[in-house]
């Protein structure tokens, strides 16, 4: 088991090269975005890997809310962190690619919003991580976990209505992929996946290793309570 | 089930009699509202027809501001002599005392609505040319949106540091699709060019699924401890 995280390190590391060469070299050019389009194999499967950790995060938070697991918990910070990092990455590579292809940096557009608000939903679940004083943190921050994801729905539909009644430019819209780029993204996707299972492996590993000093150090505490003054 | 709404309104007799001895909540929304109000009108100077625009958004942005000095006194008055963990441990169903403290937050808020809404008429010359009688509704499942997620997450807020800072923090990202709801309902009415209907149905099943889930979550958070 020891063994397994660096030769899962060393394969990611390998992958994400091969992915990076494909999205900048190997990738067809776009017609009429030019190179600007490549910086779609770093904001796609970010996005689906965000979407995913907080997926998986609102699982865990449920599974602790039943079960008070504390590994369902360290699996809730751990995918809360690393998803609000991929997240900050779409959110930041959007607008990279949107102001030289839409000529502005952001639109109100349901995507772009609901994505924002994901954002400052899981920044504020950290927040509460970070800000809790006692040891019910899990609790609070699963039952916050629950109504992020109660809300994502609600935030989705209720801009999906506003940008009905207030149409904006047109943007992206359907149009077929070359399936050489497709590949591309897929491979990509692949890549940062096992980036974001790689990162939220020693996140893990950390989070448990902290909990167990802690524990240790609680144990101390009740076992010698005047040794040590 | 009546010793659970007896429970509530004894709880929310107390708030209100509470609350009607010291004026402190009340006292400080308005007057928080009205700056907010005055603040706003310095900053736009709006005409009729521009504050028919942006008026739905001044509004709730003044009285979601507003509310949430309320919320957060919501339960610092039970911290004091142990109350809270007297709740704790007696036998009686944490969601009647969660109930009381929503439905006196709700109260509070309503209040203060009925009070600054004339105040907003007055300073930004408001007419409604839609169906104004909508904006009842629209009030009613919007303060209720605020303040049902807020009393919840005012608990939540209790065991953090700076919890005064913590509530705003977690309740303003959870509530946009009622805040969005609540404004453009607001503004759909007062212009009178759209219908505010699909609004009030999503404020509505915005209602219903937080009402559920706070209710379904409020004891394992009331005895998180």
């Amino acid at each position: 088991m020891k063994r397994a995280f660096p030769i899962f390190a060393v394969f990611t590391a390998v992958l994400l090269s091969y992915a990076m060469y494909e999205a900048l070299v190997a990738a067809p050019t776009e017609k009429t975005m030019g190179d600007v389009q490549r910086i779609f194999y770093y904001h796609v499967p970010s996005a689906w890997t965000a979407f995913l950790l907080f997926f998986i995060n609102f699982v865990a938070s449920v599974v602790y809310l039943i079960r008070r697991n504390p590994i369902a918990d360290a699996i809730a910070v751990v995918t809360a962190e690393v998803g609000v990092v991929f997240c900050t990455v779409v959110l930041v590579t959007g607008p990279l690619w949107a102001r030289p292809v839409w000529g502005i940096w952001w639109t109100w557009d349901v995507r772009l919003t609901s994505t924002l608000v994901l954002w400052l939903i899981y920044v504020s679940y950290l927040m509460l991580r970070r800000f809790s004083s006692s040891g019910q943190t899990p609790v609070l921050a699963a039952a916050l976990a629950v109504f992020g994801a109660l809300d994502v729905p609600l935030v989705y539909f209720s801009i999906w209505i506003f940008r009905t009644q207030h149409p904006q430019p047109v943007i992206g819209g359907g149009g077929s992929i070359d399936p050489r780029m497709l590949r591309v993204l897929l491979i990509n996707w692949a890549a940062f996946l096992c980036f974001a299972a790689l990162v939220c492996w020693s996140r893990y590993r950390l989070e448990r290793l902290q909990r167990e000093v802690e524990e240790t150090q609680a144990l101390e505490a009740l076992l010698e309570p005047r040794g040590s003054r | 089930m009546s010793i659970a709404s007896g429970l509530t309104r004894a709880t929310l007799a107390k708030d209100l009699r509470l609350e009607w001895r010291s004026k402190d909540a009340i006292n400080s929304m308005l007057f928080f509202a009205l700056l907010v109000v005055v603040v706003f009108s310095f900053s736009f100077d709006p005409n009729a027809e521009e504050s028919r625009q942006i008026a739905g958004g001044l509004v709730w942005v003044a009285f979601l501001f507003a509310a949430v000095v309320a919320l957060n006194q919501t339960w610092a008055r039970e911290l004091r002599n142990q109350v809270l963990d007297a709740y704790r441990v007696s036998p009686a169903p944490a969601n009647s005392l969660f109930l009381a403290k929503a439905l006196g937050n709700f109260i509070f808020v309503a209040v203060l609505e009925a009070l600054m809404t004339p105040l907003f008429i007055m300073f930004y010359k408001l007419r409604a040319l839609g169906p104004a009688w909508q904006l009842i509704p629209v009030a009613a499942l919007g303060t209720w949106a605020l303040v049902v997620n807020g009393t919840f997450f005012a608990a939540m807020s209790l065991r953090t540091r700076s919890r005064e800072i913590m509530l705003p923090l977690l309740l303003f990202p959870i509530s946009i699709p009622a805040l969005l709801a609540m404004v453009n309902a607001t503004t759909a009415i007062l212009t009178g060019e759209l219908s505010a209907r699909v609004w009030i149905v999503l404020l509505a099943s915005y209602d219903v699924v937080f009402t559920t889930s706070c209710l379904l979550l409020f004891e394992t958070v009331l005895h998180a401890e």
